[in-house]
């Protein structure tokens, strides 16, 4: 059993940065990563903007030394470079030194491949060798052959948009318990045809930079990315002497049980998350000194999360923005992508701005943080829903 | 830390096995690569228009979660953890199709929406309006055990006195078809009856969905205590020293199992671990083998489940399932060992309650 959950190191790499440095700089600077696609050639180009990620598939295999006969999707890859970093960052020589599991998240799996050679699968023996690679699980399997993780709790997890978020809530679940010593835990989705169109055909993607809790919302950028935290116990900590990031303090996950797509008029699941996780983390509502939106910029999310956000926290809802105006909405990877954030918030006592906002909502009179704020963040609340209703919040703190 | 149990059972397979009035006295025989399911009246239990529109694996998971919670007396659960190594691979393959077939043009939503892989978890707690915890593993042939996992942590831990716990895939013409061609498939129909002796690549495919309460109160209708579940992504070890410790870590010795479920699939090239303990280890206690009747698919290794669980509580084993002539007076102690293509190998240790 171990009383704390130490996050020791963290990787990521998004549509703002390839690595901790690089995302960090660019929050810092309001470098936005939301562009026209380049890599997918899809005739929405002039109809949407992505958060996309600068490398080619070739340039990824590239900097993980990968064969040329390799069978990695584009989701293996962005989450093996993450999940790399993230190790190394934990300044772990030796994974098999304590019981080390890897929990990760995807939606789309390798769907990226799968798009492509749908057909040609049936004639093409040389392209034959992605339909392995199309399964959720697969890419994990990939990642913890990457990290030399054997004989392991290794497992994949998919709730949709809640997805990363529930690995680490997971993750903290198993350290607690005494099941692991250590796990690394997040999530990683690359951008599709089938992710664009789908959320397409459900007329949910802006035209333009989208803008989180505003009033004039036109709806959500997709975008890819990769996180991952290294959770340790107590134990390890204390054996290794580990420099700690932070601790994950709370979760909670809910269901709206409202509708398979659309989020409760009243954010019931959001409220039951964040309520759990409060109560988890055995802290008031008033103890929350930052919250990571969910924030997508769709009409139905950010009114249901504002409703569920007054409901929790009544009249003092605390300092918040969504970080999606930077980075898109990188779906199963966004939880991951907003704990590392919620990190760097914690480590560096700043609230991040809500990028883009203009216009104050009328449903409602809370307004997200706009501007860079520095004060004392000991505690950050972090918000993750998703389709088939599933809400998910996880609480960050810098203090045992 | 608190015991948990099997409180009910549900499956639907190719088998009739919806039914738990019955345990495999009148199996199917096939002689197939691709094995059809013997569908329960799913209108019984959802109307049907509802039922039109549903894919296969969210109908099969519908009902056989309503099947659970019957059995279990039980109107609603605290959580509800779904396993499903593939997702809903037919509205995948409908909406992907479409985006080829017509250059990303005149697309619905529909399919894309129950693609998701957490549809059959989010449509379950929509039917059953119920508000909590709910997750959705997607980990191949150890996506029913991480859910099984989790469940008994939570309950194990008091922090919910009832889980739903499933395990659902769904077959897709375009995914057969090309698992056909990469081998995964068996290439020729093989009798079921025969399928260990087939000596030959690939497995027979299927689909399937098995549900079961589980809950850290012992009732009525209870089948089995789950003493222990484990997952392994690879074994850097013998399959036989893997199995060792795992007793081990559990107190017991290995004369304490009175009977093994192996989920050997006749596949020439992957089923040697089964053959390492069937040969060795567990050589002189029951065996039980059940692929041959569920068919290969992700989350088979719920029928295995069901099969434990059904076991303990009757005291019998069907005839169907026997892999050699032993048998026990009492079956206390069973293990399930699973794997698919070398690769998420998974222990679990049941006991009769």
């Amino acid at each position: 059993m171990s009383k704390g959950v130490a996050i020791t190191g963290m990787g990521i790499i998004s549509a703002i940065g390839n690595n901790v440095s690089e995302n960090y700089t660019a929050l810092i600077n309001e470098a936005k990563g939301i562009s026209r696609i380049s890599k997918i050639d899809t005739i929405h180009k002039d109809a949407i903007m992505v958060g996309e990620i600068d490398f080619t598939n070739n340039e990824l295999a590239g900097l993980l030394n990968l064969p040329a006969n390799n069978n990695y999707s584009r989701t293996a890859m962005l989450g093996a470079i993450a999940a790399k970093e993230a190790v190394k960052n934990a300044g772990i020589t030796k994974i098999s030194k304590y019981k080390t599991g890897l929990i990760s998240s995807t939606s789309v799996g390798g769907m990226d491949m799968t798009e492509k050679y749908y057909y040609e699968y049936l004639e093409d023996t040389r392209k034959q060798k992605y339909i392995e690679s199309h399964h959720a699980g697969d890419a994990t399997q990939k990642i913890a052959e990457q990290l030399g993780i054997k004989q392991s709790l290794v497992t994949t997890i998919s709730t949709a948009c809640s997805s990363a978020a529930n690995a680490i809530m997971l993750g903290a679940r198993l350290i607690k318990s005494g099941e692991l010593d250590r796990v690394i835990v997040g999530g990683k989705d690359c951008l599709s045809k089938f992710t664009i169109n789908g959320f397409k055909t459900l007329m949910i993607l802006s035209d333009t930079y989208n803008t989180p809790f505003d009033e004039n919302r036109k709806g959500l950028n997709l975008g890819e990315a990769a996180a991952y935290l290294v959770l340790e116990s107590d134990k390890v900590v204390q054996a290794e002497n580990k420099k700690v990031l932070g601790y994950v303090k709370g979760y909670g996950n809910a269901n709206d049980a409202y509708h398979q797509t659309a989020s409760s008029e009243n954010g019931d699941g959001a409220t039951l998350a964040m309520q759990q996780a409060l109560k988890v983390a055995n802290l008031q509502p008033s103890q929350i000194d930052y919250v990571n939106a969910h924030g997508t910029a769709t009409a139905n999310n950010d009114l249901s999360e504002g409703r569920a956000l007054l409901r929790v926290f009544e009249n003092n809802v605390p300092d918040f923005s969504s970080t999606k105006a930077y980075t898109g909405h990188t779906l199963a990877a966004a939880g991951a992508i907003e704990a590392v954030y919620s990190i760097f918030a914690i480590q560096n006592n700043v609230v991040f701005p809500n990028l883009n906002f203009k216009t104050q909502m009328k449903e409602f009179a809370i307004t997200p943080q706009t501007d860079f704020k520095y004060k004392p963040v000991n505690t950050v609340l972090s918000n993750s829903l998703g389709f088939g209703g599933n809400c998910s919040t996880l609480i960050f703190s810098k203090n045992q | 830390m608190k015991k948990v149990y099997i409180n009910s059972v549900a499956s639907i397979a190719a088998q009739k096995t919806f039914d738990n009035t019955t345990f495999l006295e009148d199996v199917t025989h096939y002689t197939e690569t691709v094995l059809p399911l013997i569908d329960p009246n799913y209108k019984e239990f959802i109307p049907p228009a509802a039922a039109r529109r549903m894919a296969k694996g969210i109908k099969m998971g519908v009902v056989a979660s309503r099947l659970a919670l019957h059995e279990a007396n039980l109107e609603n659960v605290e959580a509800i953890i779904t396993g499903t190594g593939m997702g809903c691979v037919r509205d995948s393959e409908k909406f992907v199709s479409a985006i080829i077939d017509n250059n990303e043009q005149y697309l619905t939503p529909t399919s894309f929406i129950q693609s998701t892989h957490n549809t059959v978890g989010g449509q379950i707690a929509l039917g059953l309006n119920c508000k909590g915890y709910n997750f959705t593993y997607v980990h191949s042939s150890t996506s029913f055990e991480s859910a099984l996992l989790d469940a008994k942590l939570m309950l194990a831990c008091d922090e919910a006195k009832t889980v739903l716990v499933g395990g659902v895939d769904e077959l897709g013409d375009h995914t057969v078809k090309i698992h056909r061609l990469i081998k995964h498939i068996k290439q020729v129909p093989v009798n079921s009856a025969q399928l260990l002796e087939s000596k030959t690549e690939g497995a027979v495919f299927a689909e399937g969905a098995n549900f079961f309460v589980l809950a850290n109160e012992l009732q009525k209708t209870s089948y089995a205590e789950v003493v222990a579940v484990k997952t392994y992504n690879t074994t850097t070890s013998t399959v036989t020293q893997v199995v060792e410790q795992f007793i081990a870590d559990n107190n017991l010795l290995i004369n304490d199992v009175d009977a093994v479920v192996l989920g050997c699939n006749g596949d020439v090239t992957y089923d040697l671990p089964y053959d390492e303990l069937q040969n060795q280890l567990f050589a002189n206690i029951p065996q039980l083998y059940y692929k041959h009747l569920c068919g290969e698919f992700n989350t088979a290794s719920s029928f295995g489940f069901w099969l434990g669980a059904r076991v303990l509580k009757e005291q019998r084993v069907p005839v169907a399932v026997q892999l050699n002539a032993q048998t026990k007076k009492e079956y206390k102690n069973i293990l399930l060992y699973n794997q698919y293509r070398g690769k998420d190998h998974s222990l679990t240790l049941l006991r009769k309650c």
